[in-house]
């Protein structure tokens, strides 16, 4: 007898995640200018937390509403590297105290404070964009998932974090650059982070660390952890009492959402070339997770295509008719958990895929069998939160 | 630190710290109470909770300005009329969107989360397309102005004092339509049993409906009571809304007293620590202190102890 | 407390619920490849015992003992861990998960984090799957979804999950509610053919059945024990009669 285990990832073959290179790598680099490409590289990096979102919301049912803290994390400690190094003493020497920050010499400030100091080193910097989200994430999972907190509590307790993130960035601004944030960023380790080469690089660079996290991401949902996942969001009592420690899992898939969420941020950064708390607020959070739920909530590759199309949607309609944006966000908000709960994924599976089978049985006739559609991906996901 | 004060000028100063904390009691109170009905009977949080508020102050400052423009004979006594309208405005639009939207979502409390909070996008935009993007305020009617002297250096004013009286008789008034009336019993049927309450002839969807408006309408109140301590913009329901989930999980879902409570604990602790630190160290303490709290006690403050 | 034989002892077992003992000063034995039933009214706290056993409530006092280990305060997967299953009152199947999944999901390698990750899907396990699906009468099933099964048939999935872990105490709690007269008859004759080698608790109402399958009967009410012993002492008790067998 042959097992054939029903795939829980649409259009999670390898055509889907071909074509997306295929797209991301070479189709628009060479049909859009440099400025529109890196926008889109922009969009990519919350990919990076549409994508982490998948596993830990879509996947595991936990529903954070708090990325934006991790992709602060991540960006603030590449801003910071950055910061540090285009304030060498040579070009702050009209400053009071020359060496430091412009903002913290604005602030009074006369030293650089402790927790600046390591981020001299790449190295360090490098480490902390996965480090520090990681145990923050392992920090507030130990504290709520063994305390089974969860759903809307933790929907609510995760949105309050971004919330204090915001106010002490803000509020702290000596140390952290304030409301601004952290601009005027030139240069990474001597390499100019500002020419057309450089965006190039860091395009080529988001896109290929993208896939790592797919990859990554990939392998974890089509592990059994990621089944786990499912029959957890499903009756978590039962895995429970299966000897599973229930909490353990739910950490470990939201470290590693964090963690994604943190990599994005430090692409962000880099590509965009300043990071301020705008990015890491309640309403940046939730449109994350919008993102996610308009590519499929358990769809790996629609999660990169909602944050690209959902950002490109915001982009030209913010350019044309700013009034507009917000009532369209709104309504996306809704249609999407209304309408379509399995987002652009589900929509793939449902109509575009099956037509697509069928074409290419006419004109392979000599294939075996057309893709099928496992019935689970249809299926909406009622219920799916406890 | 406190030594360049006197006693008594002390004394005044955490006198006043305290009526500050109890007016931000009251405020967060009206806010809550809504948002807890509404948490309780459905489980879900109503992220367009703010913007019911703030259609409640948009109605109460339209209505100061036809009286201001057609009757100002009788602008000292808007404020209740306005009040009143507020309630309808909020509690039927609340009851649209639940037939819309909410009773489709009831299985899904995480969906509904996102789906109220297009909703709040929504109206956000709508308020700034009709009342433009600037903040608008109501001009007060006298007898709502000035204070009123306690002592020599402690003095109550008197629109604060008015919030204390709103929500101490909106409280009391939900205390007495949740324990008290037939209604009440109902949704309370309906919280802890929904297919034995339908099966008994309660109708569930009904109850449900007028729940999610009287909370809407609650909000709107609420909503009209703020015009009287700050002025209202499209975003302005954004600002406080956090502090209300976090008053309304920290107190425990359905439970009225512990919403009360944790209201009370939350504003307290966030306008004393504003006396000895910046305001927003204070907020971001607070909230540090709720999350802290609710991670040793998930449940909330104010909860039942019941087989799993 | 003493050493003993038994592979569980419950001594002394009291949990309150704000103030609501719903099982009280509660003590009984259960013997090597014994089958336990639980039977009494609702509410005498039969469901609370078994969600104290496998750690789903913790005791207010007393101790719980499985094979001389205390288990009182374990956490559920360490209890889980020790070679306790426990099969719950609704059906509680992995309805999106197809049913072979469903079984691989409970058989017991891989249950950290890393063994998760790096689980595989070897020979070994499809055929433990596919003989406890055997036995469960579900093996032409495999691919179907769990969610597309008949009520019966989700209590022996149900089953089958407990079974691939070889616990050494197996406890079901109604484990023939909802079901026809055939699938009662099959079940019981699956319950007698799992006990072969572990002990078993049951909770059940179905007198008939309980005749069927008991070893010995602990009747509860009102969180206490009201009688113990074989079926024929318990059914002819004038006190079970008086509050639960009815005259």
């Amino acid at each position: 007898m042959t097992i054939k285990p029903a795939s829980l990832l649409p259009g999670g073959n390898l055509m889907g995640y071909a074509l997306l290179a295929l797209l991301l790598l070479l189709v628009l680099p060479l049909a859009l200018d440099l400025f529109r490409l890196n926008l889109i590289g922009k969009y990519l990096t919350y990919a990076f937390v549409a994508v982490g979102l998948v596993l830990c919301w879509g996947y595991g049912g936990i529903l954070s509403l708090g990325q934006g803290v991790f992709f602060g994390l991540g960006g603030y400690a590449m801003a910071m590297f950055l910061k540090l190094e285009a304030s060498d003493p040579e070009s702050t020497k009209i400053q009071s105290t020359p060496g430091i920050p412009d903002f913290m010499d604005w602030n009074q400030l006369t030293e650089l404070p402790w927790f600046w100091q390591p981020f001299h080193s790449f190295s360090f910097t490098l480490l902390a964009i996965v480090l520090v989200p990681a145990i923050i994430a392992m920090v507030i999972g130990l504290a709520m998932f063994t305390r089974r907190v969860g759903g809307v509590y933790f929907a609510i307790i995760t949105q309050a974090l971004a919330a204090i993130l915001t106010i002490l960035i803000i509020g702290q601004q000596g140390y952290t650059g304030g409301v601004n944030g952290m601009t005027d960023l030139r240069t990474l380790m001597g390499f100019d982070i500002r020419t057309d080469g450089a965006k190039y690089l860091f395009y080529y660079l988001c896109v290929l660390l993208l896939f790592g996290c797919l990859g990554l991401a990939h392998y974890i949902s089509k592990s059994k952890l990621g089944r786990l996942l499912v029959a957890m969001r499903d009756k978590e009592d039962r895995v429970r009492f299966s000897g599973y420690d229930v909490a353990a899992f739910k950490i470990f898939v939201f470290c590693m959402a964090g963690v994604f969420s943190a990599i994005g941020g430090a692409m962000f950064t880099l590509q965009v070339g300043f990071m301020s708390p705008t990015l890491v607020g309640i309403v940046p959070s939730i449109e994350m997770v919008i993102f996610c739920a308009v590519g499929g909530r358990l769809s790996l590759i629609g999660a990169v295509y909602g944050a690209l199309l959902v950002n490109f949607a915001k982009t030209s309609f913010s350019e044309s008719f700013p009034e507009l944006w917000l009532f369209a966000m709104g309504g996306l908000f809704i249609a999407v958990v209304m309408a379509f709960p399995n987002g652009l994924a589900g929509l793939y599976n449902s109509y575009v895929a099956p037509h697509l089978a069928r074409l290419i049985a006419r004109w392979l006739p000599a294939t075996t069998e057309p893709a099928a559609v496992p019935a689970i991906e249809a299926k909406q996901p009622q219920g799916a939160q406890p | 630190m406190f030594a360049e004060y006197t006693t008594s000028e002390l004394l005044s100063i955490f006198a006043m710290q305290g009526v500050a904390g109890l007016i931000l009691f009251s405020v967060f109170v009206l806010m809550a109470l809504g948002l807890a009905i509404i948490f309780g009977q459905m489980g879900v949080i109503n992220m367009a909770h703010g913007e019911f508020m703030i259609l409640g102050a948009y109605v109460t400052y339209l209505t100061s300005e036809l009286f201001s423009a057609y009757l100002p004979d009788y602008f000292s006594s808007y404020f209740i009329l306005a009040m009143i309208l507020a309630f309808i405005a909020a509690g039927l639009l609340g009851a649209l969107v639940e037939w819309l939207m909410l009773r489709h979502l009831y299985q899904r409390p995480l969906d509904t989360l996102l789906a109220t909070w297009g909703l709040s996008l929504i109206l956000q935009q709508a308020y700034r397309t009709i009342f433009g993007a600037r903040e608008v305020g109501v001009t007060l009617p006298d007898w709502l102005m000035g204070s009123y002297p306690l002592t020599d250096t402690i003095e109550l004013p008197i629109n604060g004092l008015f919030v204390m009286c709103l929500a101490l008789g909106i409280s009391l008034t939900v205390g007495i339509l949740m324990y008290r009336s037939r209604w009440g019993t109902q949704v309370r049927a309906v919280v802890q049993n929904r297919p034995m309450a339908g099966a008994v002839g309660i109708n569930t969807a009904r109850v449900d409906r007028l729940t999610f408006a009287l909370g809407c309408g609650i909000a709107g109140v609420a909503g009209s009571a703020f015009t009287m301590i700050g002025s209202t913009g499209p975003t302005s329901g954004q600002l406080y809304i956090v502090d209300t989930f976090l008053v309304v999980v920290f107190g425990g879902a359905a439970s009225l007293l512990g919403t009360i409570a944790s209201a009370f604990t939350i504003s307290q602790a966030q306008s004393t620590m504003e006396f000895f630190l910046s305001g927003s160290m204070s907020k971001v303490l607070t909230l540090l202190f709720v999350v802290f709290i609710l991670m040793l006690r998930p449940q909330g403050l104010f909860s039942l102890k019941v087989r799993r | 407390m003493s050493n003993t034989d038994f592979v569980l002892a419950v001594e002394g077992l009291t949990v309150s619920f704000d103030g609501f003992k719903a099982v009280n000063d509660l003590s009984f034995y259960v013997d090597e490849n014994e089958i336990r039933v639980i039977i009494g009214p609702n509410g005498a706290g039969k469901t609370t015992v078994l969600d104290l056993i496998c750690g789903r409530t913790k005791a207010t006092e007393g101790s719980i003992r499985f094979r001389n280990r205390e288990i009182t305060r374990m956490r559920e997967h360490e209890i889980v861990r020790t070679g306790i299953g426990r099969k719950f009152q609704n059906p509680s199947i992995y309805g999106d998960l197809t049913v072979f999944e469903n079984l691989e999901i409970s058989y017991p390698k891989g249950r950290s984090v890393w063994g998760a990750l790096t689980f595989k899907r070897d020979a070994e396990v499809i055929k433990r799957v596919q003989e406890v699906a055997e036995m469960i009468f579900l093996a032409d099933l495999l691919d179907k979804q769990a969610e597309l099964l008949s009520h019966g048939q989700k209590q022996w999935l149900e089953i089958g999950m407990l079974l691939i872990q070889d616990p050494e105490l197996l406890m079901l709690d109604e484990p023939v509610a909802g079901m026809s007269v055939v699938e009662r008859e099959k079940t019981a004759e699956l319950l007698r053919r799992i006990s072969q080698g572990r002990s078993v608790i049951v909770i059940e109402h179905d007198m008939q059945f309980v005749a069927r399958i008991a070893d010995k009967v602990t009747v509860l009410h009102q969180g206490k024990i009201l009688s113990e012993g074989s079926i024929d002492k318990v059914k002819n008790d004038p006190k079970v009669i008086e509050v639960y067998l009815g005259h």
